[in-house]
């Protein structure tokens, strides 16, 4: 498909760093997880999550990112998607637990509005370095949310793995986690060691090109998976004895290890 | 089957620069069913390649204009011995330079990862300096070519670019450089605009164009190399069905590789292999040889 050329209808401030982007586009089929490629005309195409169905919610932290943050209501970027594969969709009565770090609460924030809206009983470890970072705290509202902050400035000082250290997690029939890989990776070791890695599921990041699952820039070793099209939700299962936690790879290919 | 000196294991080939960054990549296309695979193209010095879009969709097949990122021979040497370790499908190694000294450097820094065929990319259509750059000079791919076939002891393939007058010019400095096969073609020159906004689509402006739009103009080149040439033509633009490679075996392909059709189905060999072997079986052919270049003898 081509980008659909897609007006800003709305901005909000989420935090110093972090802005949503409401569009005129209605991705109505996106399951949560999926993903689009935006296009900032004469800058780049990046892969954002979709934060909800005509939302994207973008962290400043380079060219394309600084590029929409100068861009206002009215303005126009190019959305190709939704690509991808999600999460799994909570059945009704499953006990579900969201572990979300930093801007990875923008692919969770839409499984919680679903859980919230089916009634089911959703927990949730929510952490950002700060206070101020603390993303979509009321889309969360489904249940009991334990805050982390690593500088302590609200909720539990540390991070969002301290608190899952101390949680019995056999109870929960899935759990969803997104956020930097290193924190993903810690979790995964919790969970692994607790023999609960298999009703995890991990929204990974790689460098995309294509987004389709064409040029192959996105593959993770063992197994040849691209994070674009066969991700880049994973279930912990498939990322055992993967590159998962160790390296990723830069846009020439070369390995950087985390 | 031997082909061009490598011993394939069915005549679908993975193209260069789909799924071929990695060796692990490599490998889950061999498990799909590809008699060979074909790595990105990889050149003298680690390249992040054009800014996004890169690739896109279009009604009529994809644009592409990647910029031939790599992590160069260096970086790649690992990547070759993974896919060498995990599967015996012949591996191909896909490479470019600028001129005949850089080809020739990156050839010899992959050597002891053990390819088992080098292809050389003087084609590509939107990476300057770089493949059509070089690739569209009969004298330039004489000199490239030569130097390579001088440095290794594997098989040499070239592949062409549809982007000029004559293809077959192009080939024949191939063969006569000593090529044990040509490959025909890299991506047709082209570009796509967004009409609401007016900025072309990719980030490198322009690309190339696959799928199937592109399939009539590779049918067309592989004819056209057939008859000139005498070193076997690898057909490859647009083939996403059985009967698109036959189609391109009938022109004169000994072998196909597949690339863009990889996109709708990673098991596209499979069924491609499948395709071929019903059809022959149809028409009471034995092998794929027997209806290479057969439409040649229709006039
Ligand atoms: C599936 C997926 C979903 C994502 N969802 C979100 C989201 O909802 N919100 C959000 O803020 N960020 C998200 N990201 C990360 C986002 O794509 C990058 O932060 C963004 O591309 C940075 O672009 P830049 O030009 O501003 O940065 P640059 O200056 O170009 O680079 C900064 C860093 O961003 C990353 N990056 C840059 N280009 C790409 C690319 N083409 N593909 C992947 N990573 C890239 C790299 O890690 C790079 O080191 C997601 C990434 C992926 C893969
Ligand atoms: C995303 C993409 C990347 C490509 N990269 C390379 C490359 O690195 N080297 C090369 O020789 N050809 C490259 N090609 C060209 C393909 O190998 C092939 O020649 C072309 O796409 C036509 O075949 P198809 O229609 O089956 O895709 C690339 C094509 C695409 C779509
Ligand atoms: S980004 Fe191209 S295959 Fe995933």
């Amino acid at each position: 498909m081509r980008p659909i050329h897609s007006k800003i209808t709305e901005i909000i401030e989420e935090s110093p760093n972090v802005r949503t982007f409401f569009f005129d586009t209605q991705f109505e089929a996106a399951i949560p997880g999926q993903f689009v490629m935006v296009w900032v005309h004469g800058t780049d195409e990046v892969p954002m999550t979709l934060s909800g169905k005509n939302s994207i919610t973008v962290q400043k932290v380079g060219d394309a990112t600084s590029r929409m943050f100068e861009l206002g209501i009215g303005d126009h970027m190019g959305l190709r998607g939704p690509f991808g594969r999600g999460f799994t969709i909570p059945g009704n009565g499953e006990n579900v637990l969201f572990i979300a770090g930093g801007v990875g609460a923008a692919p969770i924030a839409p499984l919680a509005d679903i859980v919230k809206a089916r009634g089911i009983e959703g927990r949730t470890i929510l952490g950002s370095r700060c206070c101020d970072e603390l993303l979509f705290r009321e889309r969360f509202d489904c249940g009991r949310v334990d805050i982390t902050t690593d500088d302590g400035s609200e909720g539990r000082g540390g991070f969002v793995t301290d608190q899952l250290a101390e949680m019995d997690t056999s109870d929960y029939d899935r759990i969803y986690v997104c956020g930097p890989e290193i924190m993903m990776y810690k979790v995964f070791e919790i969970l692994k060691a607790r023999n609960v890695h298999v009703k995890t599921e991990f929204s990974l990041h790689r460098y995309f090109k294509c987004g389709i699952g064409v040029c192959g820039a996105c593959s993770m070793d063992p197994e040849g998976l691209c994070v674009c099209r066969d991700g880049p939700v994973f279930n912990g299962g498939e990322l055992e004895g993967s590159e998962f936690g160790h390296y990723e790879r830069d846009s020439s290919g070369r390995k950087c290890h985390f | 089957m031997k082909i061009a000196g490598i011993e394939l294991k069915n005549p679908t080939i993975l193209a260069s620069g789909i799924m071929g960054t990695t060796g692990a990549a490599l490998v889950r296309m061999s498990r799909n069913g590809a008699g060979a695979v074909v790595t990105k193209s990889i050149g003298p010095v680690p390249k992040k390649g054009h800014n996004n879009p890169s690739m896109v969709e279009l009604e009529c097949g994809y644009i592409n204009a990647m910029g031939l990122p790599n992590p160069s021979y260096t970086g790649f040497c690992e990547e070759i011995g993974i896919a060498k370790s995990k599967t015996d499908a012949p591996l191909i190694a896909s490479i470019f330079g600028g001129n005949a000294t850089e080809f020739t450097e990156v050839a010899k820094g992959l050597l002891s990862s053990k390819p088992d065929c080098f292809e050389l990319n003087v084609s590509c259509p939107h990476a300057e300096g770089y493949g059509a750059s070089v690739g569209t000079e009969p004298d330039l791919v004489h000199e490239i070519t030569a130097s390579v076939v001088d440095a290794v002891d594997v098989p040499v393939w070239v592949k062409l670019t549809p982007n000029v007058t004559d293809i077959t010019s192009i080939g024949r400095a191939a063969e006569s450089a000593g090529a044990s096969a040509v490959v025909a073609i890299n991506t047709v020159r082209g570009m796509a605009i967004d009409i609401h906004s007016g900025y072309p689509i990719l980030g490198n402006r322009f690309g190339g164009l696959s799928g199937p739009a592109v399939k009539p103009v590779a049918v067309k080149c592989v004819y056209d190399l057939y008859e000139a040439l005498d070193v076997p033509v690898i057909g490859v633009g647009g083939i996403t069905c059985p009967e698109d490679a036959i189609e391109m075996m009938l022109a004169g392909a000994s072998a196909v590789e597949i690339g863009s059709a990889v996109h709708d189905d990673t098991q596209i060999f499979e069924k491609v292999n499948k395709g071929i072997d019903t059809y022959l079986q149809k028409y009471g052919y034995s092998y794929t040889e027997d209806i290479t270049g057969l439409s040649h003898e229709m006039i």
